[in-house]
Order: C-alpha cells, then structure tokens, then sequence
C-alpha cells in the first residue's frame, strides 16, 4: 500500500466519477438515477482510501508523509508535490468524510439538472483534497482559487432566490484576496528560489522588510476565506442563498482553507510579520466573536444565524492560531474540525426542515419536538455541540483556545469565552423557538420525521461529534508533533527560545 | 549570402505568397469552382508552411542582405499565426456561406494577410517591417468591408482603414526620425549603435521611438490607440472579426516585442515607461469598459484590449522572462480567442446570425456541451486556475515581479478581479438563466471540432505545459541572447 500514489488517488478519484458522469447520455431520469449513484459511490470509496491515509499516518513525527514528487514546469523548479502532516491530514479526511454526506443530503432536494450538480461536487472534493496536500505554492494557489469555479456554479445553478448577486459576491470578494496572495507567491519565490513550501517553511528565511508586506498579501487571502470580521459580508449571502450541500461544503471546508493558511504560510514563512501583526488578528478575532454574535442573535432567517455563529466560531479559530501556543494551535485546528462537523449538521438540520417546508423563516416553525422527535434530537445534540457544551467537539475546541488565550493575556481569554455566552444565547433562542412550543400552523404539522436516508446522514456526524467530544486524544494526536514542531520554529526565528509548554508555565498571565 | 541561400530562408512565407496567386488563379479561371475548396486549400497550404517553419534549420539566418531574419522567436510566433489562421479560415467557411459572401477572395486575402503577418514577424529593418506590416493591414481592411452591400460593415472597413492608414503615417514618421538620427534602417546596426553609445540618446530619437511604439500600439489596440477595435470588431462581419481577433494580434504584438527588444534593447530605460503606461490603460480600460457591453463581439473588443494589457505586462519587464511571459500569454490568447469566436459564430436563431450576450440565455440547457466549453474559455480569460489562462497572467506577473514593478503587478491583478465579472456573467447568463430561444443545430463540424481543440488546449494546459512554454522559452532566448 505504501508504494501506491495514495494522496494522488485520493484526489483524483472524484475526477474519474465526474468524468463517467459526464459521459452518461439518455433519458432525463435514468442519467440522474446513475449521476446519483456514481457520485455517491465515488466519494465513498475517496473516503474509504483516505481512511489509509488515517490510519497509516505515523503519529509523532512532523515531517511530510506520503509523499509525491513529479515534475511539472521544470524549467521553473515547480513541481508537483504532494504531502501531509498533522496539521493537514484531518482536513483531507474531514472533505472526503463531507462529500458523500452531501450526496446522500441532495439525493431527493435536487432535483434540475442532476448530473452537472455531481460533476460539480466531485470536482470540488478533488480540489479540496488537493489544496490540503499540496506542497507546492504554485500547486497550492491553484487548488485553492480552483475551488471558486464549483463553488460559483452551485451556489448560482441550485441556489435560492437571491442567488446571482451571493454566487459573484462570493467569487468576486475571494478573487480579490486571493490575486493579491498571486503577487506574494511570485516575489516569494524570487527572494527564495522555490516554491516548495518545506524548503520554504525550514530553509528560507525571507528579509523582515519583506515580510510585512507578505504578510499583508497573505492576509488579504486568508482572511477573506476565514472569514474575518470586516470583510465576512460575503458567507451570510453564500449560505443563505447556496443549496443545503453547498452550504455544508462551504462551513465544513471552505471556511477552513483560510486558516490553514495561516498555519501552513504566515506563521512558519513570515514569523516576524505574524508577531508584529497579531495584535491586530486579536482584535479582528475578538471583534467578530462578540460582534457577530450579537447580529446572530437577531436573525429570523435559520441559514443566516448559523453563517454568522461561523463567523464568530471561526474567530476563535483566528485567535487561538495567533496564541502560537501549543494548546491555543491545536484547540484552533481542532475547532476547525469540529465546526467542520457540527455546523455541516447544522446546515443539514435546516435543510431537513427546508426541504419539507421551503422556508428558513424562524418564525414559520415552532413546536417541531411533537411531530418530529427524533429531528429534535438531533438538531439538539448539534445545537448544544455548536454551544461548547462539555462530551461534545466544540467543547474541546472551545476549551483549548480559551486556555492558550489566557496564556497570552487575561484580556483576550475574557473576550474570547464572552462568546461561549453570547453563543448559548443565540442558538438555544433558536433551538427554542423552531423545536419548543405549541405546534401553531397547519403544515408544520403535517411535517413527517426524518427518513431513513437522513438518518444515514446525520449517524456519523453524531458518532464523531460525540466521541471526539468525550475522548479527543485520537485527533490531537495526529497533530501534535506538527504543531509543536510549527510553535518550536516560531519562537526560534522570533529568538526567543524555550519550548512553548515552559512559556506556558512561565508567563501564565503575560 | 547567395540567392538560393536566401529563398531557402524565406521558404514558408515566398511558398504562402505562390500559394495565394495560384488559388486567385483557380478562383478566377474556374468559375465552378467552390469557395470551400479553395478555403480548404488555403488552410492545407498554412499547413504545409507550418511543416516548413518546422522542419527549417535556419535558427538566425539572415537573408536579403540583413532585411529578412529567420530565429526561433520568429519560428515561434510564426506557427501561432500559421495555427491562428487556418481555424479560423476553417470557422470562417460555413459562416461564409450562411453570410451569402462565399467569394473565392476571402481566403486568397487571408492568405495574403498570413503572408504579411509572417513578414512582420521576420523583419530585421525598418522598411522590411513597414512592408509586412502594410501587406498584413491592406488585406485587413479589405476584408473588414467585405459585406459591400452593409452599411455597418463598410463603416468597418472604412473606420479601420482611415485610422490604421494614420497609424502606419505615424509609424513611417517615427521610422524616418529614427534614421535621421543614427543614419540607419537596419535593427543590427541600430542595435550596435545604441550599445556603444554613452550619452543619453538625443530627444529626436525618443520621438521617433514613441512615434513607432504608437503605431504598433495601434496595430494591438493597445489604449490610448484602440478605438477603432469595439467598432471594426462590431461592425466587420463574425468571421472577419475572428480572424482580427487571432493570428494579427499575434504578429502584431511579435512584431512589437521584435522591435523593442531588439534594435532598441538597449534603451529599455527609454521605452519601458510608455509600455507600462499602455500596459496599465488597457488593462483598466478593457476591464472597466467591457463592463457595461451587451453585444458579445463588442465585449470581445474590449476584452482583447484588456488581454493585450496583460501582455504588455509581460514586455515591460524587459527582460528575458518577459518575452516569454508575452508568447505564452499570446499562445494561451489565440487558443481562447479562436474558441469564443467559435461559439459566436454557432450563435444563429432560426438562420439569423445574433450577437447579444442575452441570446446565450439559458445555453446550458439547450446545448449543455457548448456552454461547458465556453464556460471553460470564460473561467480561462477570467484566469481562474487550473485553466490555461491563469498560467498567461502568471507568467507575465512574475516577470513584472522579478523586475521590481510591484505597482503594475498588484493594478494588473485587480483589474484581472473587475474583468472577471463580466466573463462570470456570460457564465451566468448561460447557467443561471432560463432558456431563451435555442441555437439552429446542427452548428456544424468545423466549428465543433475547431472549439473542441482549443477547449481542450485551454483545459488540458496545467497537465500538459511543456509544448507551449518550452517552445515560448526557447523563442524568447533566442530574441535575447541574439543581440548581446
């Protein structure tokens, strides 16, 4: 197995589907029943291969593993380069994990033109996975303004009313950030040679003078993806207006690219810059954690209260990065996972109700608990997930961000939990007010409860966000070595020395 | 150097010229004879001049006492033209018909035109230059006014032959300054004289070079020259346009990077900000002002405009890595170019041809493979990786980068961002929207296998780079290290 190609294969795969769908000719209904199947069949064996990955992955060490190497533009030295630490490999998981759900989730809410809407999906999971590995800037960039083309078409082809001005609002926002990254790379690999990102993260040491206008590239980038707080006015639009599967895509991954960007180029690249910097990463972090929880909170439409309960999640993920601490990184990754899994189900709980029902007006439910019990639970656990609520992910995540914050200042940890408050306000009023109460209106109570392929659906979700939640050594374990190995080599090129564990017992209320 | 030495190096282009007066021969005496298959001929004999430049050794031969050079630049840019022409004579042939304009001259100019192209690209003196260059326009303009009996297409002709005529006045002005000055028409000896000059070279000189460098900019459409584009590439009919639109622009820009790398290589300082400047209006201005088109070959104007922009990026730097940058960028633009032209010309309701971007509606539904195909071309000209355009736009940028022009970077990517939008919104218009009326089917072999080749160029690209940017690699050292 080891000889094998396996990221490659893993990225690759959905293609091949794609391409069988492409092909597929006939009669309207049998070429979707087949774009169904060979989608769905597609990305679970995707699944099952990066699964490998999972489980041959070499837990303590931070070098690359699985490594391919194949030239590309050689007389430019770029490469195509493939690889994966702790830091990345969960994320391939968690986009090879998304994708079937997706499939199955769209099996009866799509309905128009099926097999564009599979193709659509399986090459965005190859671009997804893809972007994780890539060890090559060049390689990277194009994974990652590749997603852009799906992304667009789904949320313009399948989306809702509005759906035109949020699918170029989206991709317009995101180009924009992402050109100015373009610009970045090049004059990078000017100063350094190359454009692979181990050489780059181990041997270069970019001028400081350099630095900081990377630096602010890069941010231009990843901040936009992240979202962070003054330039997240595109996500509410693209979920609100994006088919349940492509919102689920974007708050499970897409939201994720950003930040691991951070992780993979400002941090180990620009170490001097993210130092000069985080100050104002802390504060945009802090802005969006209070702020757009207070505007989650009076929302009446279901989509948009969760995108912007994502906006403030991802805020502790933005500001635990920064603590470049060993529990503040990983707390920030393992949030990432865990809003990976919980706001996807968030999403599909909404779609449920969506597709019986075509409205995400608050207002319109109420009393869901009577004829949709098991609905309710589901909805409940993921709702409570999302909350932090201790035995499930969010808590972890939540938990270790808090205490790397509180490690660099007081301030900042006290900021940061305010929002585990303000996020229990929100989304128990939502909780209360769609599953609580009388049942008022007729249709909604003719709503039946979830069927057997929603079930499917939400039964791993539920699984990973629960077992993650009460013992998350599993997924820690992955990434430790690396995100040591990332904290050790940011404190070496700031010169200050010490293993990030000893600054955390010497400098507790810095 | 003898006679024979000479033809030998000039082969493809005295070839394409017999081949020309042969076929008008054909059209003229053979009265049943079709204008299908002297187009066909005509692509067949760009073929076998291709096959000539290919299997040619003369890698920096000079022939005709120093007014003919033959380089692997020129090679290079060459077989773009060659390709360029022959898909769209091809796309051209059925259009013809449909047009009721099926006259047996329209491929005889074409080749003519080729012919000239190719000339412009070989010229190694002044008036060698100008003569390939008027050779190129005279069939231009010709074929611009080709529909006799519309007013919007003599209109055309005559805007494009009145303003290219002023152009070619300013070119042959700045050329006589030029020789005034240092006593010769020659690129060789221009090039050894200002190598060995100390001072700075006097003001009539610089006029003469800004002269010259506004008469090519015409001949690109480069802002602040490019009015006469949305006009003639509206007004001509969609054939004619297509071939505008490809192989000219090429040489042309060839012939532009020829001139200024080479004879006046060495007063980069001289030249390099009027290109920036140019570079910089036309890529804000074919962003900006495609913005509010709604006829799709005026959209293709400005949209041209604003790809030239991007290429002249690419040639500011000045540098080695520039000239590549520019003839990947130029392979990449043909490619996309050929291909939208392609599905423009497949736009026709009920034996009507139609251009406004509205008639897309819905395209996707009603031939969902030529939406995907041009939704590729759009995603490609918006340079949206992996398609073929964005590695265009990276090779450009990153010459810009390695010579230091920051500013020119960072406005040329934004204005990239601005003229994204109106390709997504041809994108849009085709997947987002319901149909309209569908497109008259079938659309014809030739047009469905000459989209199908550059969307597959334009798609397969990021796999498969090596032909074209080792081939622009090649080009662009052999036209820099041939005058140091």
């Amino acid at each position: 197995m080891s000889t094998w190609p396996l990221l490659s294969l893993v990225t690759f795969l959905p293609l091949v589907g794609a391409a069988f769908i492409l092909a597929a000719r006939g009669d309207e209904a049998v070429v979707a029943r087949n774009a169904r199947y060979v989608a769905l069949w597609t990305s679970l064996i995707t699944f099952l291969l990066s699964l490998f990955i999972w489980f041959g992955f070499e837990r303590g060490t931070a070098e690359f593993q699985f490594v391919e190497r194949a030239e590309w533009f050689p007389s430019l030295g770029i490469a195509y380069h493939m690889g994966v630490d702790g830091i990345s490999m969960p994320f391939v998981l968690l986009s090879t994990l998304l994708t079937p759900l997706c499939v199955l989730a769209s099996w009866d809410a799509v309905q128009k033109r099926v097999k564009e809407y599979m193709i659509a999906f399986l090459v965005l999971e190859t671009l997804m996975v893809g972007m994780f590995c890539a060890l090559d800037f060049v390689a990277f960039y194009i994974f990652f303004e590749g997603v852009l083309i799906p992304m667009f078409l789904i949320i313009g082809v399948w989306g809702g009313p509005r759906r035109v001005y949020a699918a170029f609002k989206f991709f317009l926002y995101t180009l924009a950030g992402s050109v100015l990254m373009l610009i970045a790379m090049l004059s990078l690999y000017f100063t350094a040679g190359t454009t692979d990102i181990p050489t780059l993260i181990n041997e270069v040491q970019v001028p400081a003078s350099m630095q900081t206008w990377l630096w602010l590239a890069f941010f231009a980038s990843f901040a936009v993806k992240v979202p962070m707080w003054p330039v997240h006015t595109w996500l509410p639009d693209a979920h609100v207006e994006a088919p349940t599967a492509g919102s689920v895509i974007l708050a499970g991954v897409l939201l994720k690219m950003g930040a691991y960007g951070f992780l993979r180029f400002s941090m180990p690249m620009l170490p001097d810059a993210t130092a000069y910097f985080t100050p104002l990463v802390f504060a945009l972090s802090v802005i969006a954690i209070i702020y757009t929880s207070l505007v989650a909170l009076a929302q009446s439409d279901m989509k948009k209260l969760i995108a912007y309960s994502s906006v403030a999640h991802m805020g502790y993920v933005t500001a635990g990065i920064f603590t470049a601490t060993q529990q503040g990184v990983e707390g920030a990754i393992f949030q990432m996972l865990s809003h990976g899994l919980v706001s996807a189900a968030l999403f599909l709980c909404v779609g449920v109700v969506y597709d019986r029902l075509h409205t995400r007006e608050i207002a319109r439910y109420g009393g869901l608990a009577q004829n949709m019990p098991r609905y309710a639970f589901v909805f409940m656990v993921f709702m409570l997930a999302s909350v932090g609520l201790p035995g499930t992910t969010g808590f972890v995540g939540e938990f270790l961000v808090i205490m790397g914050s509180f490690q660099v200042s007081t301030w900042l940890g006290l900021l940061v939990a305010s929002g585990m408050v303000l996020g229990a306000a929100y989304m128990l009023l939502l909780y209360r007010r769609t599953v609580f109460g009388t049942i008022s209106k007729e249709d909604v109570r003719r709503m039946l409860d979830m069927n057997w392929r929603e079930k499917v659906v939400f039964a791993p979700l539920i699984i990973l966000a629960v077992l993650f939640g009460i013992y998350p050594m599993p997924v820690l374990d992955v990434m430790s070595a690396s995100v040591e190995n990332l904290i050790t080599n940011y404190q070496l090129a700031l010169g200050e020395p010490g293993a990030p564990d000893m600054l955390a017992h010497l400098l507790p209320l810095r | 150097m003898s006679i024979g030495a000479d033809i030998v190096a000039a082969l493809p282009e005295l070839f394409l010229a017999g081949t020309a007066i042969i076929l008008l021969m054909l059209g003229v005496f053979m009265r049943d004879i079709s204008t299908r298959s002297i187009g066909l001929l005509a692509v067949a004999a760009l073929a076998f001049a291709g096959a000539l430049i290919y299997l040619g050794d003369g890698r920096g031969t000079v022939a005709f006492n120093g007014l003919f050079l033959n380089d692997g630049f020129g090679d290079f840019m060459k077989v773009l033209v060659l390709i360029g022409a022959a898909l769209t004579i091809v796309m051209a042939l059925r259009g013809l018909e449909q047009e009721q304009m099926n006259q047996f001259e329209f491929p005889v100019l074409l080749v003519l035109a080729t012919v000239g192209m190719l000339m412009m690209i070989s010229a190694n003196d002044l008036i060698s230059l100008y003569m390939g260059l008027e050779l190129q326009s005279l069939a231009l303009y010709v074929v611009a006014a080709f529909r006799r009996d519309s007013l919007r297409s003599s209109e055309a002709g005559l805007k494009y032959f009145v303003l290219g005529s002023l152009a070619s006045g300013m070119l042959l002005y700045g050329m006589s300054m030029v020789y005034g000055f240092t006593g010769s028409t020659s690129f060789d000896v221009l090039a050894q004289v200002f190598a060995s000059q100390e001072d700075a070279p006097s003001i009539g000189l610089i006029v003469g070079i800004v002269f010259i460098a506004a008469g090519l900019a015409f001949k690109i459409s480069a802002v602040p020259f490019h009015m006469w584009t949305p006009d003639v590439y509206e007004g001509a009919p969609t054939p004619v346009t297509a071939f505008l639109a490809a192989a000219p622009k090429v040489a042309a820009m060839a012939l532009l990077v020829r001139v200024l790398m080479g004879p006046f290589g060495d007063l980069v300082a001289q030249w390099q900000q009027i290109v920036v400047f140019i570079a910089l209006a036309s890529m804000l201005l074919g962003s900006f002002a495609a913005i509010v088109q709604s006829n799709i070959k005026r959209l293709m104007a400005y949209s041209s405009i604003g790809h030239v922009g991007f290429a002249l990026v690419g040639l500011a730097a000045g540098s080695e890595a520039g000239v590549r940058g520019v003839a990947v960028y130029m392979a990449i633009y043909l490619f996309m170019t050929v291909g939208v032209f392609a599905v423009i010309l497949a736009m026709r309701v009920n034996g009507r041809a139609v251009e406004a971007m509205d008639d897309l509606k819905g395209l996707s539904k009603t031939n969902p493979l030529m939406a995907l195909a041009m939704a590729a071309l759009m995603f490609s000209m918006a340079g949206i990786p992996p398609l073929a355009g964005f590695f265009g736009k990276f090779y450009v940028f990153m010459a810009a980068v390695e010579a230091g022009l920051f500013e020119l970077a960072v406005i040329g990517v934004l204005a990239s961002v601005v003229a994204a939008y109106y390709y997504l919104r041809i994108v849009k218009v085709m997947y987002f929207d319901e149909p309209v009326e569908a497109f008259d089917k079938p659309v014809g072999s030739e047009l469905a296998s000459v989209l199908a080749i550059s969307t597959l160029v334009i798609v397969l690209f990021v796999l498969i780079p090596g032909p074209i940017v080792d081939g622009a690699a090649t080009a662009a050292e052999a036209l820099t290290s041939a005058g140091r």
